[in-house]
């Protein structure tokens, strides 16, 4: 069995304090991995050094069986990100952005380019935007454009932070089943922090729960709820996170 | 290093001009500005002085070779800026794209910018002045490179510090060139220095192409040792540039900062 994902003591402390503390994981092709937990709890730290944005301070990252060190740029596109938190410059319309980030992942020809972007503004229904600055655009809008950006280069694992976080319901809504969609079509693998746990119950297929940077539970979402005998997860998320507190 | 990939990225930075006013003014502005002042000084010190001769000369020479040093700066660091005023880092180093790659970019961008502005400033002199650059001849090629290469090592060294100390450095971006003009012997010779200034100017390739400017504006040939001092005064520079921006990169990336930025 090869994995998409395979994390192995991974650890980053800042200064004196430990924001991720030896965390382990694996993933497999096609699936779709839930972070959740209460702020702070690391996930956004963890997220960035599977990007190699932040360097982690031990421990093994290997995606597709393969290390940052020697293979960055293979490494970088077959996977993509998307956060609530990051933008597209906003001198530029929407379309001028996708243009721009798809020559970035290698997408040759003007005609092919366009079809591409084309199909997957319609299906984030983002396509009357096109010719708007992103400036202008509300930050559901915005994360529907982000998210247009990270599906560019049909990337095999997908990170996304807090992907739904400004959505409305029935964009959030679609937006999940895209996430699945693609799922099926293509077995992409998709890991994703929310602290929307109705979402995460109905997404995953496993549920990783981080709490002061250590993995408290993993497992798929009836598992976890049978092991802290809880009826929802916002109940053992009050659980897990108040116990540990107090 | 994938030229595709930083033609691709380059686009980013040509959709701004197409569309925003402000950014071409940016590239024009000050060049005229400046030539309309120094201009009509030079003309006015010509007039009641008479014994330099072609004052106009020296001062519009000087000012454009200055202004691509300058551009040649600005070019890299408010590319940079960009992208860091619109939160795209992350979309840049998630994708693809090496350092390499992207200080490529910047480089080429800050050449377009040198192009169009130095173009202006060329034909302004030529029109108001009939000042003609293309006097210094071949000469204008050692000169201006030297130029730009030592624009490029302050670009790359202010961009590193704004990578890592965030928007509070931002004004180097600015007003770091203009540390420099006192001792690159731009309007005057490295001599009326005081002598531990003159030591400072002589490590600054700058002075060696202005000094180097005057005496070919003086009907002499251009001086080969000048221009081969501030060459490798200018090899030595760049390293340390992009070995500076290489370890903070890593320090920004251990520190957990690129995500910061912007903030
Ligand atoms: N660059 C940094 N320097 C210092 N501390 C940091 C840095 N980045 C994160 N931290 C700290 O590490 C901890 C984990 O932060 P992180 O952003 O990973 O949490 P999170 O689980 O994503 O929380 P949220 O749900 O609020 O997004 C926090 O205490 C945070 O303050
Ligand atoms: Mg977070």
């Amino acid at each position: 069995m090869s994995y998409v994902l395979e994390v192995e003591s991974l650890t980053k402390t800042f200064g004196g304090f430990t924001a991720v503390d030896s965390i382990s994981f694996k993933m497999r092709r096609g699936e779709i991995l839930g972070l959740m937990g209460p702020n702070g709890a690391g996930k956004t730290t963890t997220l960035h050094m599977l990007l190699d944005l932040t360097t982690a301070t031990s421990g093994s990252v290997k995606l597709f069986g393969l290390e940052y060190k020697n293979n960055r740029e293979e490494i970088l596109s077959r996977i993509n990100f998307s956060s609530s938190y990051i933008s597209l410059p906003s001198g530029l319309t929407v379309i001028e952005n996708l243009t721009v980030m798809a020559r970035v992942y290698g997408i040759r020809g003007r005609k092919r380019r366009r079809e591409l972007i084309d199909g997957l503004m319609e299906r984030l229904e983002v396509t009357e935007l096109a010719k708007r600055s992103t400036r202008g655009l509300s930050s559901g809008q915005l994360t529907r454009v982000c998210l247009v950006k990270a599906l560019l280069n049909s990337p095999d694992l997908l990170f996304l932070d807090e992907p739904t976080a400004s959505l409305d319901p029935d964009i959030a809504d679609k937006t999940r089943r895209l996430l699945r969609s693609i799922r099926e079509q293509r077995k992409v693998s998709i890991l994703y922090s929310s602290h929307n746990m109705a979402e995460m119950e109905e997404l995953c297929d496993r549920i990783i729960f981080m709490n002061k940077g250590r993995i408290v539970a993993v497992g798929t979402a009836k598992e976890i709820l049978a092991s802290y005998n809880g009826t929802s997860l916002e109940e053992v998320f009050l659980k897990i996170t108040r116990e540990t507190v107090v | 290093m994938n030229i595709y990939r930083v033609l691709g990225f380059s686009t980013r930075y040509l959709y701004l001009f197409k569309r925003s006013l402000p950014r071409l003014m940016e590239i024009f502005y000050w060049p005229v500005i400046d030539l309309l002042l120094w201009g009509f000084v030079g003309i006015y010190l010509n007039k009641h002085q008479g014994a330099t001769p072609d004052i106009i000369g020296f001062f519009l020479g000087a000012l454009i070779l200055w202004d691509i040093l300058f551009r040649s700066q600005q070019g890299i660091s408010i590319s940079f800026l960009e992208d860091i005023w619109s939160r795209n880092l992350l979309n840049i180093f998630t994708s693809p794209i090496s350092q390499t790659e992207y200080i490529t970019t910047l480089l080429f961008m800050s050449v377009i910018k040198l192009i169009l502005a130095s173009t202006v400033m060329v034909l302004l002199a030529l029109l108001f002045y009939a000042f003609n650059i293309f006097t210094f001849g071949l000469a204008l090629i050692p000169l201006a490179a030297n130029l730009i290469i030592m624009g490029w090592s302050i670009g790359i060294i202010t961009t590193a510090v704004i990578l890592r100390y965030g928007q509070q450095a931002e004004v180097l971006a600015w007003g770091i060139a203009f540390l420099f003009q006192p001792v690159s012997a731009v309007f005057y010779p490295v001599d009326v220095l005081p002598p531990f200034l003159r030591v400072v100017a002589w490590c600054v390739p700058a002075s060696h192409v202005f000094e180097g400017m005057r005496t070919v504006l003086n009907g002499a040939p251009l001086p080969l040792g000048q221009v081969l001092i501030a060459a490798l005064l200018n090899i030595v520079y760049i390293t340390v540039a992009i070995l500076f921006f290489k370890w903070n990169f890593k320090m920004v990336k251990k520190k957990g900062l690129l995500a910061r930025n912007g903030e």
